[in-house]
């Protein structure tokens, strides 16, 4: 039950990062790879202000901040410098890890001492209070941090949605969808996917700033293939919604990323290497991209088109 | 409304595919005026409309849009006062948005694109009024994504949402090259009706020697990037399609004259 909870509340967590990865690479069809960077760079931000005195939630909402900050690089180099949108991101990527080491000051942040936003969720039960559920038993504390996340990834999915029904909103959906067609009808769309980068970058260090209070602690090395789990997230998000309206999108890349730990947390348990576990997952993420196309293949004009939208930068 | 001097564009400059595709086209198309350009293929007719709009560049010459000198403009900002409807359905609407979204996007064309809310529904009902004066049924299915349409369906929107906010031009490039008869009849209907109504000043690509004969006030024909007759008032109203077929035949004389006297010279100087 503690190890469920767990997977489910990591799996909330880190929903802000399949919804930062369904911005770039679904709704603006931009593959980024910025996201390694960024959560890292969210992680550590947090860590470092919050070892340095600032309250919890200005240190969560500033990562969001340095996350946008960072999106926002990649998009000026892919759109205004003309660099090819991987390679944008690879680049920013990898001049985030020194950036990180030097926001942190060196390579790991313990937080254990420090209040975060998760203490005072925590306060409403004693640490050897139990919560039981028939026969299952798990500390309440665990439980209210669990509840506590919830609520906090609703609202945000609230906000998500609902800024993409507004007409800016509105107009980064069609940037991705068709950006021929919104620039002949007044956008720029270069600005239109550095605020689309912002934006999902943002989310993608928020991630990364409950990541380490929730853990406990930053390190430079936590982002190292993020981008493929919430990718895989998104996808398996997908595979449960099977609908193409934003508000499905969102909530699909929220029950895909809780899916997903509840899977890794079973594969765990059951004897996976934890070494194993980013190769389990690349592996995961190619089949279920290539799979479908394989499929339509062997059952011409039978499924329905799965092709992918062409990057267009 | 639109002035055009010694337009020169360009493709691939100073290498092996360098195309001159525009060689200095000059052109004044006066308020409420519907222009038909035709020429044969490669003639420079789409590269004429895309450096209207904007798409890209000119190299040379100036373009005088509504007052504004716009040479220098990119083209989201023309957008303002262009209204296009492309020769791929795909084009012209976001397939994975629906038909009301679309619209929306449209309906604010060059206007800032705040955090307000996309589609009110007063908005909508007014969006769905348009559709339904269309007469194509489609005012029930808003809320169907775009990409469920037919590609006559899709041309017909994108023909719509050009005219929900008035543009000062109207450009058309083979806007019906990809459909089925019916269907082009049907959007060349639309077309009709839309410039009609809103008074449009319109430039229009065609193939159809129907189309050419049939509608404008004024028709040119472009010849290697360059503008080659300009028929406008009687002159337009007389042709037929044939007498359109025979100017195209004399253009290939010429151009075949032009051809073998340029292997003469070639022989005779290189
Ligand atoms: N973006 C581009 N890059 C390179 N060459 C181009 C580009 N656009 C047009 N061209 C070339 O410029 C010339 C004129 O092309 P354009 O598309 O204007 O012709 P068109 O009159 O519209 O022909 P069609 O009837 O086939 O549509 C052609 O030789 C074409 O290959
Ligand atoms: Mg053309």
């Amino acid at each position: 039950m503690t190890l469920l909870i767990g997977a489910v509340t990591m799996g909330l967590i880190l929903s802000l990062l399949a919804m930062g990865v369904l911005v770039s690479f679904r709704i603006l069809s931009f593959r980024d790879l910025t996201v390694d960077g960024s959560i890292a760079l969210g992680g550590a931000v947090t860590a470092m202000l919050i070892t340095s005195g600032v309250p919890p939630l200005v240190a969560t909402l500033a990562a969001f901040a340095s996350g946008a900050v960072a999106g926002s690089v990649t998009g000026v180099l892919a759109t205004k410098l003309r660099i090819n949108g991987l390679l944008a991101g690879i680049l920013v990527m990898t001049a985030l890890y020194s950036v990180n080491l030097r926001v942190m000051g060196k390579s790991n942040i313990p937080l254990m001492s420090h209040a975060t936003v998760f203490t005072g969720v925590q306060r409403l039960a004693k640490s050897d209070d139990r919560w039981s559920l028939l026969v299952w038993q798990a500390p309440t504390q665990d439980a209210w941090v669990m509840l506590f996340v919830f609520a906090a990834i609703v609202a945000a999915a609230a906000l998500l949605w609902t800024y993409f029904q507004t007409r800016h909103g509105l107009s980064m959906r069609a940037t991705g969808d068709n950006p021929d067609m919104i620039r002949a009808l007044g956008v720029d769309v270069g600005w239109m996917i550095v605020a689309g980068l912002a934006l999902s970058n943002g989310l993608v260090a928020l991630a990364g700033a409950l990541l380490v209070q929730y853990q406990g602690f930053a390190d430079v090395q936590m982002g190292i293939g993020m981008v493929v789990w919430g990718f895989a997230s998104v996808i398996i998000g997908e595979s449960l919604v099977r609908g193409k309206h934003v508000g499905l999108l969102i909530i699909g890349a929220i029950m895909g990323s809780v899916l997903f730990r509840l899977l890794v947390a079973i594969a765990l348990r059951w004897g996976l290497n934890p070494n194993d576990l980013k190769l389990v997952t690349a592996i995961f993420v190619l089949a279920a991209l290539v799979l479908p196309d394989l499929l339509t293949k062997f059952r011409p004009r039978a499924g329905k088109h799965t092709a992918e939208v062409p990057a267009h930068a | 409304m639109l002035e055009l001097h010694h337009l020169r564009k360009t493709f691939h400059p100073g290498t092996p595919n360098e195309v001159r595709a525009l060689r200095g086209v000059s052109l004044t198309i006066d308020e409420g005026s519907f222009v038909v350009v035709i020429g044969t293929n490669g003639s420079g007719k789409s590269t004429l409309l895309n450096s209207v709009a904007g798409t890209f560049l000119v190299d040379e010459g100036r373009i005088q849009l509504a007052g504004k000198d716009v040479t220098r403009w990119p083209e989201h900002r023309r957008a303002k006062h262009i209204g296009r409807v492309f020769q791929n359905p795909f084009t012209g609407s976001a397939p994975n948005l629906t038909i009301a979204e679309n619209l929306a996007l449209a309906a604010r064309r060059g206007q800032s694109r705040g955090l307000g809310w996309a589609l009110r529904r007063a908005e909508l009902a007014q969006l769905r009024d348009q559709v339904r004066e269309m007469g194509l049924g489609m005012e029930d299915r808003l809320s169907n994504v775009i990409g469920s349409l037919s590609g006559g369906q899709r041309q017909s929107l994108t023909l719509l949402m050009a005219g929900l906010q008035r543009p000062d031009l109207l450009l058309l490039d083979e806007h019906t090259a990809a459909l089925d008869p019916k269907s082009a009849d049907q959007v060349i209907r639309l077309t009709e009706s839309l410039i009609r109504k809103h008074r449009l000043t319109t430039m229009m690509v065609t193939h159809s020697m129907q189309q050419a004969a049939s509608l404008g006030d004024r028709l040119i024909m472009m010849v290697r990037g360059e503008m080659r007759y300009d028929f406008r008032g009687e002159a337009k109203r007389r042709l037929t399609p044939d007498a359109i077929l025979a100017k195209f035949e004399e253009v290939r004389r010429i151009d075949q004259l032009d051809e073998s006297a340029a292997s003469l010279l070639r022989r005779r100087y290189v």
